[in-house]
C-alpha cells in the first residue's frame, strides 16, 4: 500500500491553490484548444510549452508546470467532444467514433444527453486509467531499472513496431514516415563521435529540427489548411445543457455499465500501446455495437454509442502516459510533448524519476486525478460558452490561429528560422493527410531518434555488432519478438485471411483497426 | 465554364502519390549517401557515425519504392482528384499572405517585428475572407496583438522580435 501513501503525498503537493488555479486555467484553454479547428492536444501544449520555461525554474515549480500542461491535455480530450457531437467535426482523430452516433443525437434535439454521456464517459475513462497508472506505474518503474540498452531499444522497437501493425493505411507510408522522423533526428552533430551528419554545411542545421516545430507545422499550419480547403462553415446543433438534463442521463447511465467496463478495458489496453487511443476508439464502439442489444440502432443516435468510443478514448489517452513516466517512451504526440517538456525542464523521464523525483510524479498522477474532477465539472458547466467560440467566423480564428502557430514556433527557441520550418512542416501536413500518411509516427520518431540510436550503438557495443543481444535472455528477447510481430501483422493477417478462405471482406478488426 | 475551371482537378491522386514517393526516395538516397561519407560501416570503436542514418535512409528508399509501385497499380481511386482549383486557391489565399506575414517579422531589409504583421495579418484575413468594416477589422486586429503583447512581454516576459514602432514605444 506504498502507493496509497505515496498518493496522498501526491494530493498533498498538488492541492495549493496556485495549482488549483492553474488546473482550472489549463483544463478551460485545453477545451478551447480541443474544440478549435487547427490547434489539438499535441500543438496546443507544444505552443504552451515556452510559456512555462521561467515557471519550472522556480522551487516546485516543474510540478506546477507540468499540471498546467496535463490539465490543457485532459481539457483537449474533452474538447474534441464537443465538436463531435454538436458540429460533427472531430476535433481529435479518436473523437471521429463518437460522431457516429452523437452527431445523430444532437440533431435529434439531444445534444445535451449525448454531451453529458459523452463528458461521464471520458470521466470514468479516465479515472480507470489514472487508477491503472497509479498502481501500475511504480512496478513498471521498479522493473525497468534493471533495463539495459538492448532492453530500451527493444521498448523502442516496439513501440515503433506497434505503430507499423497498428495502421489502418499502407504500413510502408507509416514506415516511410517514422524513417523521415528518424532522419530528421539524426540531422546535427553526432553526440557520439561529435562528426556532423546531414547538415551539409548549413550552419542553419547544427542544431538539428526541434519535434516541438514539427507538431506545430504538422498538425497546426497542416489542420488550417486542411479546414480551409473546404471553405469552411460550422452548421452545428444548439447546445443547451441544464441540471435536469445531465441529473437524468446520469440516471440512464448506469444502465450502460457493462459497455462502460468494456471500453475501459480496451483502451487501458490500446493506450500503453502507443497510437492507441484512435483504434482503441474504434475498437470498443464495434465490439459495443456487437454486444449490445440495441446494437442495429447504432449510428442513429443511441447513447451508447457515445458512452462505447469515448470511455476508450479518454482510458486510452490517459494511460499513454504510463509509458512516458515510466520508461521515457510516450504513446502518443500529445505524450511526446509532455515529455519534451519535462526534458526542457530538466527532468529525465524513466524509471529513476520515480525514486529521484518521487514528489514530482506523485504530485503529477494526484493532479490527474483532481484534472479530471475540475474538467468534468467545467465541461458540463460551461459548454454554450465553447459552442459559441466555435461560431466565432473562420475569417477571425483562422489568422489568429496562424499568429499563435508563428509566436508558439518562434519562443521554442528565439528564432526566426523555426517559423519557416513550421511553414513548411505545414505544408507537409496537409499533403501527407490527403495521402494518408499518418504523421504520428513521425513525430514520435523525431523525439525518441536520438535515444533509440544510442540504445542500440550500445547495444551493438555489448555485443560487438552480434544483433543476437536482442534475443540474449528472456526479457529482452520476449519484448522484440512481440516487436516483431507487430511489424509484421499486416502480412501475417493477409496471411490468415487468405487461409480461412477470404469469406466477404477483411475481417472488421483490422478493417477498422 | 468559368464553373468548369474551377471544378477541374490540379493532379489525381495517383500522380501525387509518385511525386510524394519520388521526393521521399530522393530525400531516403541523399540520407544514405550522407551517412556513407562520414562511414557508415563498423571501425574498431564500434559503429561509425553514419552507421544508424544510412540504414534509415535505406528504409526509406525501400518503402518509397513500393509506394510508388502501389500508386502506379492503383485504380479507379488512383484518378481521383489530388485537389481541385477553388480548393487549391482557397489555400493559396491561406498560404501566401502566411508566407508574406512571416517575411515581414525579419528579413534584412525591413523587419517590422512580430506584433505589426500579425495585426496587419488578422486585418488582410478579415477583410478578404470575412468582407469586414474597417472599424470592426481594427478593433480585433489591434486588440488580440495588444493583448499578446501584454501576455507575452508583460506577464511571462518571453521576449518576441520587436520592430520600430515598438521602438518608438520603448520597448527594444
Amino acid at each position: 500500500m506504498q502507493e496509497i501513501h505515496n498518493l496522498i503525498g501526491g494530493f498533498q503537493v498538488a492541492l495549493s491553490w496556485f495549482n488549483l488555479v492553474l488546473m482550472l486555467a489549463g483544463v478551460v484553454l485545453g477545451v478551447i484548444i480541443g474544440v478549435l479547428p487547427g490547434l489539438g492536444g499535441a500543438n496546443g501544449v507544444a505552443i504552451l510549452l515556452p510559456l512555462t520555461f521561467s515557471m519550472a525554474q522556480q522551487p516546485g515549480g516543474q510540478t506546477s508546470a507540468i499540471i498546467l500542461l496535463s490539465c490543457i491535455y485532459w481539457g483537449a480530450l474533452f474538447g474534441g467532444a464537443i465538436t463531435s457531437i454538436l458540429f460533427n467535426i472531430p476535433g481529435e482523430p479518436w473523437s471521429v467514433a463518437t460522431t457516429f452516433d452523437g452527431y445523430p443525437l444532437g440533431q435529434k434535439g439531444r445534444a445535451g444527453t449525448a454531451l453529458t454521456a459523452a463528458f461521464t464517459s471520458s470521466f470514468v475513462g479516465a479515472l480507470v486509467g489514472v487508477l491503472l497508472i497509479t498502481f501500475l506505474s511504480p512496478i513498471v518503474a521498479r522493473f525497468a531499472l534493471q533495463f539495459g540498452p538492448p532492453e530500451f531499444f527493444s521498448v523502442y522497437l516496439l513501440t515503433f513496431c506497434a505503430f507499423v501493425g497498428m495502421s489502418k493505411g499502407s504500413p510502408f507510408k507509416t514506415i516511410a514516415s517514422m524513417m523521415l522522423g528518424f532522419a530528421l533526428a539524426a540531422v546535427g552533430i553526432d553526440t557520439v563521435t561529435g562528426q556532423l551528419r546531414l547538415t551539409f554545411g548549413l550552419i542553419v542545421l547544427l542544431k538539428g529540427f526541434d519535434f516541438l516545430i514539427a507538431v506545430i507545422g504538422l498538425f497546426g499550419i497542416g489542420e488550417i489548411l486542411l479546414t480551409i480547403e473546404e471553405g469552411l462553415e460550422f452548421r452545428g446543433a444548439r447546445a443547451k445543457l441544464n441540471m435536469k438534463v445531465v441529473i437524468e442521463t446520469w440516471k440512464e447511465l448506469p444502465r450502460y455499465w457493462k459497455t462502460s467496463v468494456r471500453s475501459a478495458i480496451v483502451g487501458c489496453l490500446m493506450g500503453i500501446v502507443p497510437g492507441g487511443a484512435t483504434p482503441a476508439s474504434f475498437m470498443s464502439y464495434g465490439l459495443a455495437k456487437k454486444m449490445s442489444r440495441d446494437g442495429d440502432k447504432f449510428g442513429t443516435g443511441v447513447v451508447e454509442g457515445v458512452v462505447a468510443p469515448e470511455t476508450a478514448a479518454h482510458a486510452a489517452g490517459t494511460s499513454a502516459l504510463l509509458p512516458m513516466i515510466t520508461l521515457g517512451v510516450p504513446g502518443s504526440p500529445t505524450a511526446a510533448v509532455l515529455l519534451g517538456g519535462l526534458l526542457i525542464w530538466g527532468l529525465q523521464p524513466g524509471p529513476l524519476l520515480f525514486t529521484e523525483k518521487a514528489d514530482f510524479v506523485w504530485g503529477l498522477i494526484a493532479s490527474m486525478y483532481l484534472g479530471n474532477i475540475v474538467g468534468l465539472i467545467v465541461v458540463l458547466t460551461c459548454v454554450p460558452l465553447f459552442a459559441a467560440i466555435l461560431r466565432v467566423p473562420f475569417a477571425i480564428i483562422a489568422p489568429v490561429i496562424l499568429v499563435i502557430c508563428a509566436i508558439g514556433a518562434y519562443t521554442v527557441h528565439n528564432s526566426m528560422f523555426d517559423v519557416w520550418l513550421m511553414l513548411i512542416f505545414g505544408l507537409m501536413g496537409y499533403v501527407f493527410k490527403k495521402l494518408d500518411y499518418p504523421m504520428a509516427p513521425m513525430v514520435l520518431a523525431l523525439v525518441l531518434g536520438d535515444n533509440a540510436e544510442n540504445g542500440f550503438r550500445q547495444s551493438m557495443l555489448l555485443s560487438q555488432g552480434d544483433m543476437r543481444i536482442f534475443f540474449s535472455n528472456k526479457l529482452v528477447g520476449g519484448i522484440t519478438a512481440l516487436a516483431l510481430l507487430l511489424l509484421f501483422w499486416p502480412l501475417i493477417s493477409r496471411l490468415l485471411h487468405l487461409v480461412r478462405g477470404g469469406n466477404g471482406g477483411p475481417p472488421a478488426a483490422a478493417g477498422k483497426g | 465554364m468559368q464553373q468548369g475551371s474551377e471544378e477541374r482537378a490540379v493532379g489525381s491522386v495517383r500522380a501525387w502519390e509518385v511525386v510524394v514517393a519520388s521526393l521521399f526516395l530522393v530525400f531516403g538516397a541523399v540520407v544514405m549517401w550522407d551517412s556513407w561519407r562520414i562511414g557508415a560501416r563498423w571501425s574498431d570503436d564500434g559503429p561509425q557515425a553514419g552507421y544508424f542514418p544510412f540504414y534509415i535512409g535505406l528504409f526509406i528508399v525501400i518503402s518509397a519504392l513500393v509506394i510508388a509501385l502501389n500508386a502506379a497499380r492503383m485504380g479507379e481511386e488512383g484518378r481521383e482528384p489530388f485537389v481541385r482549383w477553388r480548393q487549391l486557391r482557397m489555400i493559396l489565399t491561406v498560404l501566401v499572405p502566411s508566407v508574406v506575414y512571416v517575411a515581414l517579422i525579419d528579413n534584412p531589409w525591413f523587419s517590422l517585428g512580430i506584433y505589426v504583421p500579425s495585426a496587419l495579418f488578422i486585418a488582410v484575413f478579415m477583410r478578404y475572407l470575412g468582407k469586414y468594416k474597417w472599424h470592426t477589422i481594427a478593433a480585433v486586429s489591434i486588440g488580440v496583438i495588444v493583448a499578446f503583447f501584454l501576455m507575452f512581454e508583460i506577464w511571462f516576459q518571453v521576449p518576441l522580435p520587436k520592430g520600430p514602432l515598438e521602438a518608438a514605444f520603448g520597448f527594444a
